[in-house]
């Protein structure tokens, strides 16, 4: 039951999907367990410089440990170029592992696209849907992945809880070792009331989806059109140019204020109870710029001036418009204190 | 908050006093660089650690304030850590606290508190500010714990500055502050004070400052040379100036029939002089980039007691200043001072009172 919900969400056969502990760990599995799987010859894998550190850091991992990597960076608009993958790609490639959507700017990636480019080579596409599954349609045949990784909380299912979709037919080693529970690639005792919940969460999520993206988009249209209505060199990062914008998921929206420090925007916002995010929080819960906007080639001043803007189901016009409000004040009130900011 | 005692009391104290707060930590150097630093078993008075983190998240979590951590480190690296090392390289003894007080906690830290709604910072610092009606300026005091008196390192503060802060453990004592905590059911009330400079793990900054190069993949000037005595012979080798300060006695390994102490050094020809305990005996120093807080810029001499380094006793002397703005003064000690140290601060005082202070050339 709670297979064939989560399934039904991605589009694939229930025994295609592997339980994990969340999203993290469905990246490990899909990453080491494809490397483990595969002969020592193929030990290249092609990712992306905007990945999420779970992708980022098992990357590492596997340089760490003998490996080539190849991190490819996305243009301006966040985009990665499907030829700029098929111009990384070696006869020893093993996996290209891309990401649905961005977690800090919204933006979607053309998975189908670049899964041909890599299919025609030989090698196996991994995708991290975290940020996609629950919130836009996702169909994993349509997209051509071997591999996909969700979140259950992402879609409100209780934290702890995510999924692997493996393709038949495709070699991966388990990461763990132990008993022969989920068909031999994950030993360990079910968590078996978290998956039930994340088969409801994906069953609610699948029913709504239509509305709620419809929803939440016009939600984050009047937040990033009242933004930059009311504050003045403002502007949306990864949205694309004016005219042929990017898709991306209806609830992120990821904006730059020029002339101050994200941080501090962030603290002021939280104290009016709004909490938004800036950058990635290191380990002590300080915020280090992203190195998503980064890797788009933002100026550094630029990035650590940007703030990540998430909407929920909870959320309303209401809240939004009251938002904007906390925004347009609190960003007055840095800049006048800025010695950066010299307003025209 | 750096999840120390002091600072965790100054949150309890304002909040009993019915102040709104908000908890902020500074994070001023990332813990992973330099790990070569760190002996196994971990290192003593680190700052930024996530112990120290954890630690002021759960004392504002036990009283329920606002609590965020901000990033300071590209800053303190530039303001602080770079200063730091090249004084040491051009044979100066720096003071990397008040570079940090001076430009990152009563400036930029002061400058985010300030645009997050906040019209006041409070700090743990040993230290009392004042008003004074009839100058109109604020003045600053020695904490009553004089033993921990941290106004050496705070001469560096302006006037508007000073109209927002507040330093609510000046009043107290140590053993007061440690019996407040206990009151206030800190979580760190036992916690061992720290020591040392935050970011030089076991206070050895040579080791520091190699690592540091190491990091950066700069090859330091080669700053190793001769041990000369105050007649010029050459006593022996060393490995770099930076590991020598005035007054040093130890680490010189130079065999003599009496204590040698550093006398100077020399980044120039790369020379550590040494001589005898008597040779550090100074009477006169000049100060420069004096910043006068309790009076207004002298214009003619005055007497003040004048303390050259934190732990050395005040002394009697004239300060007398060098043109017309008083940027510059020269001090001159009734007794001879021993160890006088270029980079190290001159701080003045009247009783408690600080009257300014600026850094010796």
């Amino acid at each position: 039951m709670a297979r064939r919900e989560t399934g039904a969400l991605l589009g694939c056969e229930p025994k295609e999907l592997v339980f994990t502990s969340g999203g993290t760990e469905a990246d490990n599995l899909a990453i080491f367990g494809s490397v483990q799987a595969n002969s020592a010859q193929h030990k290249h894998v092609i990712t992306t410089a905007i990945e999420h550190p779970a992708v980022l850091n098992p990357c590492r991992e596997l340089e760490r440990t003998g490996a080539a990597v190849t991190y490819i960076r996305p243009g301006s608009d966040g985009l990665i170029d499907p030829a700029d993958i098929r111009g990384a790609l070696r006869p020893e490639t093993l996996l290209v592992s891309v990401m649905h959507a961005n977690n800090e700017t919204g933006t979607l990636q053309p998975i189908a696209e670049i899964a041909e480019i890599v299919h025609e080579a030989g090698a196996l596409m991994h995708s991290d849907g975290v940020q996609a599954a629950g919130k836009i349609p996702v169909d994993v045949q349509a997209l051509g992945v071997d591999l996909y990784s969700i979140s259950g909380h992402k879609f409100y299912a209780p934290k702890g809880i995510g999924a692997l979709y493996v393709k038949n037919g495709t070699k991966l080693r388990p990461i763990q070792f132990g008993g022969k529970h989920e068909r031999e690639r994950r030993p360990g005792t079910e968590n078996v009331p978290s998956a039930v919940a994340m088969g409801k969460a994906a069953e609610i999520a699948r029913g709504a989806l239509g509305i709620e993206k419809a929803r939440l988009e016009r939600l984050r249209d009047r937040l990033e059109t009242g933004i930059l209505a009311r504050v003045p060199d403002s502007g949306v990062n990864g949205r694309g140019l004016a005219g042929r914008g990017t898709s991306r998921t209806p609830n992120t929206t990821n904006i730059y204020f020029d002339g101050l420090e994200g941080e501090a925007l962030v603290i002021s916002l939280d104290l009016k109870g709004f909490a938004v995010s800036s950058g990635s929080a290191c380990s002590s819960g300080a915020v280090e710029p992203s190195h998503v906007l980064l890797a788009m080639r933002l100026a550094p001043e630029r990035a650590r001036a940007s703030l990540r803007f998430s909407l929920g189901a909870s959320n309303n016009e209401e809240q939004v418009d009251a938002l904007i409000d906390a925004v347009a004040e609190s960003a007055a009130q840095l800049r006048k204190l800025s010695p950066t900011y010299a307003s025209a | 908050m750096s999840g120390g005692v002091d600072s965790s009391v100054v949150a309890g104290l304002l909040q009993r006093r019915g102040q709104r707060i908000v908890g902020l930590t500074m994070q001023l150097w990332n813990q992973r660089r330099l790990p070569e630093l760190v002996p196994e078993g971990g290192a003593t008075g680190r700052c930024c650690s996530l112990d120290d983190v954890y630690d002021a998240r759960h004392v504002a979590q036990h009283l329920g304030i606002p609590y965020y951590v901000v990033n300071f480190e590209a800053g303190f690296e530039e303001q602080v850590v770079k200063p730091f090392i090249d004084d040491y390289l051009a044979g100066r003894t720096p003071i990397p606290c008040t570079l940090c007080n001076n430009f990152i906690k009563f400036d930029q830290f002061l400058d985010l508190a300030s645009g997050v709604g906040a019209s006041r910072i409070a700090t743990g610092h040993y230290a009392r500010i004042g008003f004074d009606d009839a100058s109109g300026r604020y003045q600053m005091s020695r904490g009553a714990d004089h033993s921990k008196d941290q106004t050496y390192f705070l001469f560096g503060l302006k006037q508007e500055q000073l109209a927002r802060t507040d330093f609510p453990l000046g009043a107290f004592t140590k053993p007061e502050v440690r019996a407040l905590a206990r009151e206030l059911g800190l979580p760190v009330a036992a916690k061992p004070d720290s020591q040392e400079i935050c970011f030089v793990p076991n206070g050895d900054y040579a080791a520091f400052i190699d690592a540091y190069f190491r990091e950066r993949g700069i090859a330091p000037e080669k700053t190793s040379g001769e041990i000369r005595d105050t007649q010029g012979r050459v006593l022996g080798e060393h490995a770099g100036v930076h590991h020598f300060t005035i007054g040093q006695r130890r680490g010189l390994r130079v065999a003599a029939g009496e204590p040698l102490y550093v006398i100077a050094t020399e980044p120039a020809s790369q020379r550590v002089i040494v001589g005898r305990g008597e040779d550090l005996l100074r009477a006169t120093l000049s100060a420069k980039d004096m910043n006068w807080i309790s009076i207004a810029p002298i214009n003619q001499s005055i007497r003040a007691r004048v303390k050259i380094r934190n732990k050395h006793v005040a002394a009697d002397a004239t300060v007398t200043p060098i043109g017309n703005d008083a940027t510059r003064v020269e001090v001159h000690f009734d007794e001879p001072q021993r160890a006088i140290t270029p980079g190290q601060a001159a701080v003045f005082y009247d009783e408690d009172l600080v009257l300014g202070g600026g850094w010796i050339e």
